[in-house]
């Protein structure tokens, strides 16, 4: 049933007589929050704290977001959504921004009706293994059950990676994330694969997660983006700036705890992003503080990674492809100037 | 159905023929209701067509691909229980079609095993015996009581739970083995001459229908009754077995052997069908028994004293006199929990079961992002069943309907 209400609610906007161009950021204005799209439970990207508030990566962007607009982290209404419903709530409008480890797709850019603006973390799907079956590589794995959850990316490479080795599974396939790991921990799956960082979550989910543990086969690249609705270039810019803001602010030393310091900097490209000079933040329709409201409320790109998949948090993901380009890994701030 | 006119060899009293109620007169107003309801329906149309239109140019407008042309793409994921021939490589309406006869199949078999256990459930709640009435009625209170996904959920864990992994799985005798991957069993592997055992069964039926006839006529003449039932089956079972034995017992069995991580060879029961089907039957069978238990009390006492009076044993009493009168009470509640259960199937999607929601409305859905394309068609399919299924009891309930004389 609640895929009727989905599909009722993606058609009921649909259907509806033309409007203005969607202008999102009035909307979010008028609404006094930032309707944002996350995952249903991923320990790292999105779940409730042990106070009860939504944490994570992904949601640290939509608390960026809201930051950035409304100099208030927490005006934010999230919407948890399962794989299958996240395209359908974006297109019907009763999300605003989908931060939910989506995989920026050339089908999804070009049939979906969205529109993805940065690249927030580069992750691969891996698999979750038992380490007393002594599996060491993926190949290790023809013939044998995986657990898998529907709606994802990863059903499709799965399938392709063992059929490109000459090899079979059996897929168990699941709606919810829970209770495809609930599976396999039962022993109904030889291994859970989901993308490689969410594998290192769900492991702390799991009884005993020593037990586990995550092979180093990387089979497909997953660029997880955040996706806005087509049509609304100036929405579009913003979240798009706002990633670039971020890791300007990492590449530039700006941190959540030194921000106040540094508005009085005489590093032009500081000034710049912290909105002393120029009108940047006006440019996309914010006030020129913009980055540094989000900056000063959520921190810069290091510290949401740290927070929430890093060293300072129990899942400890190394920084990898998603270090800086000047460390070697592939964020890369584009300029603000 | 057999029936106490048959019973007692007399025909039943044909029907006059209906008299036809006097045609209304065209008045005034029924023009003016006609008006008003043409009125009201092209309303209605225009409105729907108004919402297509618009939901069309809009879809385009946004940039989101419409139409039925996904259908025939490739699908490229993997399902893992199939009826029919599947490969990655086959269209997403492949994969369509495999959801579709995977929901049918566990929903004939729980409509079957539903109506078993349901007879039985509620024949038992009005026993004399006091034990066995009130196991029936514990059975129905504790299970109509839950709700079915939290029931699912319950059996699929308990499931998992019990069962040990595919090196220590359960050896069962003829060759099976069950183990957390599902019950494997030999499959059967047909080879040349089977057709002649296909022949047999099909002469067997005709055999069967033609014997059945000749002892209705044998019995009115004579008045005496032949044990039907035994003879019958003795020439529906015994005519094929002879058959296949004689051609030499045409079919090999392929045995389940553990290769690697999983058995190979056999056919494999899963578990995720295993809990399905048992959750939804069991559950299902619990309002069904209700339904039966229902049905026989409407029968009225008298018919029964009646029966007896005429020297029916207890056992004749029921097939011939209560069962034929209860199952017209049953039959339209039946069909709603037969409806319930084919919809219900669809919950499949929480305990792994590729049924038409989670390969269609989820899988496909998710990769095509066609949502009210996918969606229009999963509401067509299930009104689709579930009018052949209430099409299918009305025909029966006309043919058992009482006729008023």
């Amino acid at each position: 049933m609640r895929h009727l209400l989905i599909a009722l609610a993606a058609f009921v906007p649909l259907a509806g007589i033309a409007s203005a161009e969607a202008a999102t950021l009035d909307d979010v204005m008028a609404r006094g929050t930032v309707s944002c799209g996350v995952h249903t439970g991923l320990l790292g990207y999105a779940a409730p704290d042990n106070a009860g508030r939504w944490a994570g990566f992904d949601v640290d962007y939509c608390r960026a977001l809201a930051a950035a607009i409304f100099n208030d982290a927490d005006a934010v209404t999230f919407s948890p959504l399962s794989a299958s419903e996240r395209f359908t709530a974006l297109q019907g409008t009763s999300v605003d921004l989908l931060a939910r480890i989506t995989t920026w797709t050339m089908s999804r850019d070009t049939t979906l009706g969205l529109n993805f603006a940065a690249v927030n973390y580069f992750d691969g799907q891996g698999f979750l293994v038992r380490r007393a079956d002594g599996f060491t590589s993926a190949a290790d794995l023809n013939g044998g059950s995986i657990c898998v959850q529907t709606g994802t990316t990863t059903e499709l490479n799965v399938t392709d990676f063992f059929a490109a080795n000459n090899m079979t599974f059996n897929p168990v396939v699941f709606e919810r994330i829970d209770e495809a790991t609930a599976a396999y921990e039962s022993g109904r799956c030889d291994a859970y694969t989901s993308d490689a960082s969410g594998l290192y979550g769900t492991r702390l989910t799991l009884a005993s997660p020593g037990d586990h543990m995550v092979l180093s086969d990387v089979i497909s690249k997953e660029p997880l983006s955040l996706a806005v609705r087509q049509g609304d270039d100036q929405w579009f810019d913003i979240v798009k700036w706002l990633h670039n803001a971020l890791l300007n602010a990492e590449e530039l030393g700006v941190t959540s705890e030194n921000v106040d310091e540094m508005l009085n900097s005489e590093n032009v490209n500081i000034r710049r992003l912290l909105g002393t000079e120029g009108t940047f933040g006006e440019s996309i329709g914010l006030s020129n503080a913009w980055a540094y409201q989000a900056i000063k409320l959520v921190g810069n790109y290091g510290e949401i990674f740290d927070r929430n998949l890093g060293a300072g948090s129990p899942i400890g993901i190394a920084r990898g492809l998603n270090a800086l380009w000047t460390n070697g890994g592939l964020q890369y701030a584009l300029p603000i100037r | 159905m057999t029936s106490v006119a048959e019973l007692t060899g007399r025909e039943p009293v044909k029907r006059p023929p209906e008299s036809r109620p006097p045609r209304a007169r065209v008045t005034g107003d029924a023009i003016r209701a006609l008006l008003i309801q043409l009125i009201a329906a092209g309303a209605v149309i225009a409105l729907l067509v108004w919402l297509g239109v618009n939901t069309a140019t809009n879809l385009r407008r946004q940039g989101i691909a419409s139409g039925f042309d996904f259908l025939g793409e490739r699908a490229g994921f993997r399902i893992s229980q199939t009826l029919i021939p599947y490969t990655p490589d086959s269209t997403f309406f492949q994969a369509f079609l495999v959801g579709l006869t995977n929901t049918l199949f566990v929903a004939a078999l729980g409509i079957l095993f539903a109506t078993i256990i349901g007879f039985a459930v509620g024949i038992a709640r009005l026993s004399r015996n006091w034990l066995l009435a009130r196991l029936g009625t514990l059975y129905v209170e504790l299970i109509r009581n839950i709700p079915l996904l939290v029931f699912l959920l319950f059996l699929y864990k308990a499931v998992l739970a019990f069962l040990p992994g595919p090196r220590q799985g359960y050896e069962l005798p003829l060759g099976a083995n069950l183990n957390i991957r599902g019950l494997f069993v030999p499959r059967p592997i047909a080879e040349p001459g089977l057709m002649m055992t296909a022949i047999a069964v099909l002469v067997a039926i005709v055999a069967a229908i033609l014997f059945y006839g000749w002892a209705d006529r044998w019995r009115r003449e004579t008045g005496r009754q032949l044990p039907v039932g035994w003879i019958a089956a003795a020439i529906l079972l015994g005519i094929p077995a002879l058959v296949f034995y004689a051609t030499g017992s045409p079919v090999a069995f392929s045995y389940p052997t553990l290769q690697g991580l999983n058995f190979t060879g056999g056919l494999d029961i899963y578990p995720e069908f295993l809990a399905l089907l048992i959750g939804l039957s069991v559950y299902t069978a619990s309002f069904i028994a209700e339904v039966v238990r229902g049905g026989i009390l409407a029968v009225s006492r008298g018919q029964r004293e009646a029966a007896s009076a005429l020297g029916l044993r207890p056992g004749t009493t029921m097939r011939l006199v209560i069962v034929p009168q209860a199952v017209r009470v049953i039959i339209p509640p039946m069909t709603n929990q037969y409806l319930n259960l084919t919809k219900n199937s669809s919950l499949a999607v929480a305990v792994g079961y590729p049924d038409l929601v989670s390969v269609f409305s989820q899988t496909v859905l998710s990769l095509t992002g066609q949502a009210i394309e996918v969606v229009a068609i999963m509401m067509g399919v299930y009104l689709a069943l579930s009018i052949l299924t209430s099409v299918l009891m009305n025909w029966f309930n006309a043919r058992v309907a009482l006729v008023e004389r």
